[in-house]
């Protein structure tokens, strides 16, 4: 859970609530926590009762380990056919690299597979729920062999992305860059860590020090300090980027259609009133939806 | 003093032709003038007619403004929404509609080279000779967004590299976007009408100069390539390949190497001068054998002069306190 505490301050601010936190009554409190330029999320009067109903639209996925059934979506073998496991030679390995590396053959690193299933699964987990709670996902990459695609991924989800020149402030001082009420990204996705001089991308630092949450894709020759949710993993080959690129826009997606359902469920329960069975019935209809 | 705005001049001449006594000295504000009376009004009325020529009334003649668009620039709308999530998906870049655009055109590239063979045969479009890249200022315009120099540069070069490419009527409909037809630029040069001479063979004459040589050449329609220079053939009268090279280059530049005869004159000048000089008659001689966008072509084609512009480069001359032009006599330090 400590990756999670880090991203707290920042998903409360979104107004959103987990359910292990049991605070009364966070509201102001937290207003004047929120960092420079974050937009308050939207205010809308609601009654007692649709508030009870967004609160538990919110808390059902945080209940169950995996929600959004992320397991069945990749095993270890697909990684291996997409070539996730190659990594750089030696002489690039970077040193906080060594426990994700399995070996070394040929002067070439292997990354370990069982390790990066774990990573993925946490990884895209994570982003599901971001997305199901409607948070600014962005995509960042400043390899020129990918930007196409992973713009289009971008733009297929929903989302956004940033595979160009990366302007200075663009994080830290986005108030002054683009309006005094721009909302910040919620989660920053790194499909290539690095930039075009094999230096950590400016991005990482910028998003720890906005505490915005940040999954990567690390390879050999990369830093994965100050990333959230490191993926130790080839970003070199166009198969493994692809894969990688599927898996985050079928997460999205699903995490989407899985909130519309919930409202779309919820919706339906409202006018019948907060009825016992009622609720019975959705947890009930949730699971067999979550489970098919 | 301030213009009098119509409204108030409309009730000052809608008081004198009501030949009324108005005093100003009371009212506040626009007028400061002389009071107006009997014997004041003529002239009051002879300066209205030489003003307002129309008269104070006529609708034909009311100030015509120009609409808000033409005079305040284009501003860019407020691009979030209620929930604040930005409408684009490149919105975090900053300049999302320049990398949307550059996003698209790599699209239609990538395209483009996924359908057609890799090694097309070199297919010439002619429409792009009367047209022009547009220039940073008119594509800022078009975006409403600032651009730099190099991202511009990097636009142009994704939009000549697609044109490389065999492309469609869509393709070529989204590159004319971004051209604009340069109409000045055509000078209307007079095209020589043929004239006929006694078997009935076609030709053109034209002059032509450089530095100070003056050439004239003759150019017939038919012919097997041979040209006379003064009488004599080309070939003794210029020794040196460079200048039989200069004198070749039009007709090489059109393909019609050994198709045309030419006889010309020329005097004054040295060897490259006069080489130089019929190079550019034939070239102007040939204009009336071809077609139009030949012409047009045969204008851009060598740049940075072109085939059909006279060299203005002459001998500067010699200044005084130098030896030469531009050689300074030998610096002593003592």
């Amino acid at each position: 859970m400590a990756p999670f505490a880090s991203v707290l301050p920042r998903l409360l601010c979104a107004g959103v609530r987990p359910s292990f936190l049991h605070k009364a009554a966070p509201g102001p409190a937290l207003q004047s926590r929120r960092t420079l330029g974050r937009a308050p999320a939207p205010e809308v009067s609601e009654p007692e009762d649709r508030d009870d109903l967004q609160s538990k639209l919110l808390e059902l996925p945080l209940q169950q380990p995996d929600f959004f059934n992320i397991k069945e979506l990749f095993s270890m073998k697909t990684l291996f056919d997409a070539r996730v496991h190659l990594g750089h030679k030696a002489g690039c390995r970077h040193r906080f690299m060594e426990p994700y590396i399995f070996g070394c053959r040929l002067d070439q690193d292997i990354i370990d597979l069982e390790q990066t299933v774990r990573h993925l699964q946490l990884a895209l987990n994570f982003t599901a729920h971001v997305a199901y709670r409607k948070g600014i996902i962005l995509f960042v990459s400043r390899n020129r062999q990918f930007t196409h695609l992973i713009e289009n991924t971008a733009r297929d989800c929903g989302e956004y992305a940033h595979t160009r020149y990366f302007k200075g402030g663009l994080l830290t001082n986005a108030p002054l860059l683009f309006g005094p009420t721009v909302r910040l990204p919620d989660l920053i996705i790194f499909l290539h860590t690095l930039n075009n001089v094999f230096e950590p991308h400016v991005a990482v630092r910028d998003a720890a020090k906005m505490n915005i949450p940040t999954v990567g894709i690390v390879d050999t020759n990369c830093n994965p300090c100050l990333i959230t949710y490191p993926v130790p993993g080839n970003d070199d080959s166009p198969p493994a980027v692809h894969l990688f690129c599927r898996l985050f826009q079928i997460t999205i997606n699903r995490a989407k259609e899985k909130r519309r359902q919930m409202e779309a469920l919820y919706r339906l329960q409202g006018p019948q009133g907060a009825e016992g069975s009622g609720t019975g019935d959705t947890s009930s209809r949730a699971d067999s939806s979550c489970s098919s | 003093m301030a213009a009098p705005c119509v409204s108030c001049c409309r009730g000052l001449s809608y008081r004198l032709f009501l030949g009324l006594r108005v005093n100003f000295a009371q009212t506040q504000g626009y007028w400061q003038t002389l009071p107006v009376d009997a014997q004041t009004a003529p002239e009051s009325q002879r300066a209205i007619a030489y003003l307002f020529p129309s008269g104070l009334f006529e609708k034909r003649a009311r100030p015509i403004m120009k609409h808000p668009e033409q005079i305040f620039p284009k501003q860019r709308a407020i691009q979030w929404g209620e929930d604040g999530r930005p409408f684009h998906f490149l919105f975090y870049t900053g300049k999302q509609s320049y990398y949307s655009l550059m996003h698209d055109t790599y699209g239609k590239l990538l395209q483009l080279e996924k359908h057609n063979d890799p090694f097309p045969q070199k297919t010439e479009s002619m429409n792009l000779i009367g047209s022009r890249w547009l220039i940073k200022e008119e594509l800022e315009e078009m975006l409403v967004e600032k651009l730099s120099d190099q991202d511009y540069m990097q636009f142009i070069r994704l939009l000549e590299k697609l044109l490389t490419l065999q492309y469609g009527p869509a393709e070529e409909e989204f590159i004319q976007r971004f051209r604009r037809s340069v109409t000045i630029q055509s000078q209307k040069q007079l095209i020589e009408p043929l004239q006929y001479d006694e078997q009935g063979m076609a030709f053109s004459t034209s002059e032509g100069r450089r530095k100070s040589a003056r050439a004239e050449a003759v150019v017939y329609e038919r012919g097997s390539g041979k040209i006379r220079v003064n009488g004599i053939d080309y070939l003794q009268y210029f020794p040196i390949t460079q200048d039989r090279e200069q004198l070749m280059f039009p007709f090489h530049y059109l393909d019609r190497l050994g198709k045309h005869d030419v006889i010309c004159t020329v005097s004054g000048g040295g060897r490259s001068a006069q080489a130089g000089a019929i190079r550019l008659a034939m070239a102007k001689a040939l204009c009336s054998f071809i077609t139009e966008d030949e012409v047009e072509w045969m204008r851009q084609g060598m740049h940075p002069a072109g085939l059909l512009t006279s060299d203005p480069r002459v001998r500067e001359r010699k200044k005084p306190g130098q030896e030469g032009a531009r050689r300074k006599f030998t610096w002593k330090k003592r």
